[in-house]
């Protein structure tokens, strides 16, 4: 037992606060905008120049002129409003952006983040990534806890190309939700059926209590 | 003074030469000047260099341009969706900076406001930092990025005035406003040029001093995700 994308998703939707507005990447961290608790107002941000991202269009409404990040077509809302990309990254580097949810490749346990790159392999590029991770107020990292392999993606020290240094504070995979403290990484929660031996012995960065 | 021009071909009259640096608009494929882009396929101009969030697909935007050989070098975030980019980049053949969203379209912006160079969080840590100028402000540390002063501008807007006056639309207005801003001169395609009078002045998102040159085209306007929900 451990949580499917979709508890993941909702887990990370407890993180969101009425009012914020944050950014969802590609993936598990999309799937979060269905599970916004009752009475939680966020607005959206595509950090490809708009806030209040509506959901997909129906077909035949489609407009070309209207993508998120992911360059799929989606749908404005009443409160949208629309910016060039300097206006949108100027907005994540200030700080206003309260948090950004993402997909990782590996964590480590100081907090450092790979999700761009795996050298050897097709380089596609960081995006706005390392823009996001490096100006937004808090970054959540929604990640399977091993690999396809059954190796920890939560580490001690990351081996691939890092997206940002000591950027992450808190992390939910499918056994549970882990904090970035002083000294290494603390167990917040545990996913349902998961034990505190489990997720330890599936962890290699080192844990705090 | 006179903006409007016939074509694409009469815009990009005399601008264009080999191993020119070209800041291009657009996000992916929403937005993209892709009438200036055929053109500057069609004058044959090479080595050039292209300031742009991405290579567009292999047939459609930039990509149209890589099949030709055209492009010598890219100042991109983003490469993925293009087949015959990584072909030319694993081989050799293309020059590849990659630069983080944010930070690329504030060098754009920069440049296109006269600042030369400015400290980004943006980076630090990681391979983007190496050989960059690191200082520290309010005990954090930020890395020195430069702007990207090109030597043309090609965008593409929803509206224009005779004048130059700009009106994007929705999220196509993305990469284009800092592009616009940064080139020597700045050559525009619009879906529609209208009368000089007829756009709010209180809602131009670009000034026409920005834009040297204008034409009016149609425009494929290509979906490149087409995604939707149950009606």
């Amino acid at each position: 037992m451990a949580w499917d994308r979709n508890q993941m998703a909702e887990r990370a939707a407890q993180e969101l606060q009425d009012g914020w507005y944050v950014n969802l990447g590609i993936g598990i961290p999309t799937l979060v905008s269905n599970y916004i608790p009752e009475g939680v107002e966020v607005t959206l941000q595509s950090e490809n120049g708009m806030l209040g991202m509506g959901p997909f269009p129906i077909e035949g409404e489609e407009d070309a002129d209207l993508i998120n990040a992911g360059k799929q077509t989606i749908t404005e809302l009443p409160q949208t409003a629309y910016f060039d990309s300097a206006t949108s990254f100027a907005m994540i580097r200030g700080g206003k952006i309260a948090m950004a949810i993402l997909g990782a490749m590996e964590v480590a346990e100081n907090g450092d983040l790979a999700n761009w790159m795996i050298p050897g392999k097709l380089v596609k590029g960081m995006g706005g990534a390392m823009d996001l991770v490096a100006g937004v107020g808090r970054v959540v990292v929604v990640m399977d806890h091993a690999n396809k392999h059954g190796v920890s993606k939560v580490l001690k020290e990351c081996t691939l190309p890092l997206t940002g240094k000591a950027v992450v504070d808190r992390i939910i995979t499918n056994l549970g939700v882990l904090d970035v403290v002083e000294g290494g990484l603390k167990i917040v929660e545990l996913a349902d059926g998961v034990s505190d031996a489990e997720l330890r012995a599936a962890t290699e960065a080192t844990l705090v209590n | 003074m006179k903006k409007v021009y016939a074509s694409p071909a009469e815009a990009l009259d005399g601008l264009l030469q080999d191993g020119l640096t070209i800041a291009a608009g657009g996000f992916g494929l929403c937005g993209i000047p892709e009438l200036l882009l055929q053109a500057i396929k069609e004058s044959g101009v090479k080595d050039l260099t292209f300031a742009s969030n991405n290579a567009g697909v292999d047939d459609f935007g930039i990509g149209i341009l890589l099949q030709t050989k055209q492009v010598r070098k890219m100042i991109s975030s983003y490469v993925g969706e293009n087949a015959e980019f990584m072909r030319q980049y694993l081989s050799g053949e293309l020059e590849l900076e990659f630069t983080p969203q944010g930070t690329l379209a504030e060098r754009m912006r920069a440049a296109g406001a006269g600042i030369p160079g400015f400290y980004t969080k943006t980076g630090v840590g990681t391979v983007i930092a190496e050989g960059k100028e690191h200082k520290d402000f309010n005990g954090e540390t930020y890395i020195l990025e430069e702007g990207i002063f090109a030597d043309i501008s090609i965008v593409k807007a929803w509206k224009a005035d005779a004048t130059g006056n700009l009106v994007f639309r929705k999220t196509a207005r993305n990469f284009n406003l800092p592009a616009a801003t940064c080139g020597k001169v700045c050559v525009a395609e619009v879906e529609e040029i209208v009368p000089t009078g007829s756009l709010d002045p209180d809602c131009i998102h670009l000034p026409g001093i920005y834009v040297n040159r204008l034409i009016q085209g149609d425009h494929e306007k290509r979906i490149e995700q087409r995604t939707t929900r149950a009606a």
